[in-house]
């Protein structure tokens, strides 16, 4: 188990350092981050004043090494627009974007379980096609496209919710919807295969000819196994979707990190953006880890397979 | 976004429908979805024709016809079916122009990213040892980047225009290829027909080339339908937020981004029709790409 995790930590911080490095090239490959960090049209004295005041004159591997050190201290720039540290910045939005999709995941489970179950229940039946019909569905909408739709009908129609912005319970219904929209669909599926396979187990035959009565054997025995799987994606999706949110966070003017990268790409505020798609890897990365770790804990065949 | 459709493939592949009769594969053939199809032949069409098919052009705007709703509202004119957006520019020329971008953008990305996941994931499993460990610590690394705001963030690198994007698509969904193929031939790699061709001397190049290759081309060829429509959303989402096809293009997102300040407004025809035609693409896409994986995996088809 030891060796186990420690391989994986090991992997988790190559996956840490390939990103820092991917991210520090490509911003030095398309381009002078001296340009991206000035006011557009600024004069060469300008940018030779920025390129020696963040060390671009120095060589990559040391612009590298300060970009790391900087990095491990929390440092990851000011943020041109707000002159705050963008750190922070991220810090001050992180609340709401967890919000969001905690409130967000919450809904996708509350829609994609139950009918992924129903589904496998009545395997072929009309209660079936619409699972299937629901869950391709989710796929193909764009999850802004929803956020619009929605505001045309709840906003702009019926005038029951508020089409952007935050602070009430009201404020979060629709960007929670539309971020979970795509994710129910994806647990539609998963239930119901997942549901398809506990009901073909041996135990279930068993607990059918103990006589128990179907719906407890549905409700008690094989509900409980086709939820784990679900369950256990939907913590990893947490993360998932607090980075996927930029577009319904921008539909809704959520104040999130999402919005955080939209209104970054408006500003020309470089270091935010890199800021939150390095924390977004860096999440990612942390999350896959536990995840690794937990799932060795869990099942014994993994942490010695390897 | 990729990390959720990369876990809802997975599911597709276990909750695949397994068609009860089958008998042989020209028949297979015919029960080909019909309405996918033929929604994809169609965008193709609309995309080859499209300077034919379009009434207007759909860059240039008549200032004096903004706004006009579709023709069956009150205040429709049948010269401009589907309407007018904000600069008065007819939203059906722009939808058909559109189609030309979105399978041109998306076509291409899938291709590029199909090759550079296939070559990589070809050589990794192949080759093995520390070309193996690079590829797939890279793949890793790739995987953890946030989909959507790695693309922004390369987007906003790069100058917004159809190429750039076809290259930001690629270098976010390459991955994915990577992984499943280098699986594929790591079986591959122990059977006996590849054993015989390195027993035989065939070089490395040429065993991956003409015996590895030809059979892990079904699962490539799957991956990219399926990637298909996530490639048209991605584009549009990048689109929408000002990061994808520059303006006055006529893309699909960049149109509901458009349209989106006329939302509150009433406006509601910029908003709805090119939503549908995304939501018809790649609902096509995804529906084809589920009956071909069935059709292409015996396993599945029960043979």
């Amino acid at each position: 188990m030891q060796r186990y995790i420690v391989r994986r930590v090991f992997y988790a911080l190559i996956s840490l350092v390939l990103l820092s490095i991917t991210i520090f090239c490509l911003i030095r490959f398309t381009g002078d981050p001296a340009v991206l960090m000035v006011e557009p049209g600024a004069s060469e004295a300008d940018l030779q004043a920025i390129r020696q005041e963040f060390g671009l004159d120095k060589p990559w591997v040391v612009q590298y090494g300060v970009f790391m050190v900087n990095m491990a201290r929390g440092d990851f720039g000011m943020s041109i627009y707000y002159r705050e540290p963008a750190f922070e910045l991220y810090l001050q939005r992180l609340p709401a974007s967890l919000l969001l999709a905690a409130v967000a995941m919450s809904i996708s489970l509350l829609i994609g379980i139950p009918i992924g179950i129903l589904s496998a229940v009545r395997v072929n039946s009309w209660l079936d096609t619409i699972g299937k019909t629901f869950s391709i569905l989710g796929l193909s909408l764009p999850s802004f496209w929803v956020g619009l739709l929605l505001i045309m009908i709840f906003s702009v129609s019926w005038g029951w919710l508020p089409s952007s912005g935050s602070g009430t319970f009201w404020h979060i219904l629709m960007p929670a919807f539309s971020l979970g929209w795509v994710f129910s669909a994806a647990y539609t599926r998963m239930a119901r295969s997942a549901m398809l396979d506990v009901l073909g187990s041996e135990y279930i035959k068993l607990a059918r000819l103990k006589g128990l009565p179907e719906k407890l054997v549905i409700a008690k025995h094989a509900f409980k196994n086709a939820v784990i799987p679900v369950l256990t994606l939907a913590g990893i999706n947490l993360v998932i979707m607090m980075n996927v949110a930029v577009v319904v966070e921008s539909v809704f003017a959520w104040p999130g990190i999402g919005r955080l990268l939209y209104e970054g790409i408006s500003n020309r505020d470089f270091p935010v953006v890199q800021t939150t798609v390095l924390m977004g890897g860096m999440m990612i990365v942390v999350i896959n880890l536990l995840v690794d770790i937990l799932y060795a804990y869990v099942d014994p065949r993994i942490r010695y397979g390897q | 976004m990729d990390s959720s459709t990369a876990s809802v493939i997975d599911s597709v592949v276990l909750s695949a429908d397994r068609p009860s009769r089958w008998s042989g594969l020209l028949r297979s053939f015919y029960e080909a979805p019909f309405v996918p199809l033929l929604i994809l032949v169609l965008l193709v069409l609309t995309a080859v024709g499209a300077d034919w098919l379009a009434p207007h052009d759909p860059t240039i705007g008549n200032l004096r016809a903004r706004y006009l709703p579709p023709v069956w509202e009150e205040r429709g004119s049948s010269e401009y079916l589907l309407g007018t957006d904000h600069m008065g520019r007819d939203v059906l020329s722009r939808l058909i122009h559109g189609s030309r971008i979105s399978l041109v953008v998306a076509t291409a990305a899938v291709l590029l990213a199909g090759v550079i996941g296939t070559t990589l994931g070809i050589l990794s499993g192949f080759r093995g040892g520390w070309i193996d460990q690079v590829v797939m610590r890279l793949t890793d690394a790739w995987m953890a980047l946030p989909t959507i705001s790695f693309a922004i963030l390369l987007a906003a690198l790069l100058r917004p225009s159809e190429w750039n994007l076809v290259v930001i698509l690629a270098a976010v969904y390459w991955t994915r290829y990577a992984r499943v193929i280098r699986g594929e031939v790591l079986s591959l790699k122990e059977r006996d027909f590849v054993r015989l061709a390195i027993v035989a001397g065939c070089s490395r190049t040429r065993i991956m080339g003409t015996h590895i290759l030809p059979n892990i081309a079904n699962s490539a060829i799957v991956m990219a339908t399926l990637q298909f429509g996530v490639v048209i959303i991605a584009e549009a989402t990048l689109s929408f937020l000002g990061v994808g096809v520059a303006p006055p293009q006529p893309a699909w997102g960049l149109m509901l981004f458009e349209g989106k300040s006329g939302l509150m407004t009433g406006f509601w025809w910029l908003s709805i029709f090119p939503g549908v035609c995304i939501m018809l693409v790649v609902l096509a896409a995804n529906l084809l790409g589920d009956w071909f994986r069935v059709w292409s995996d015996p396993q599945l088809r029960q043979l």
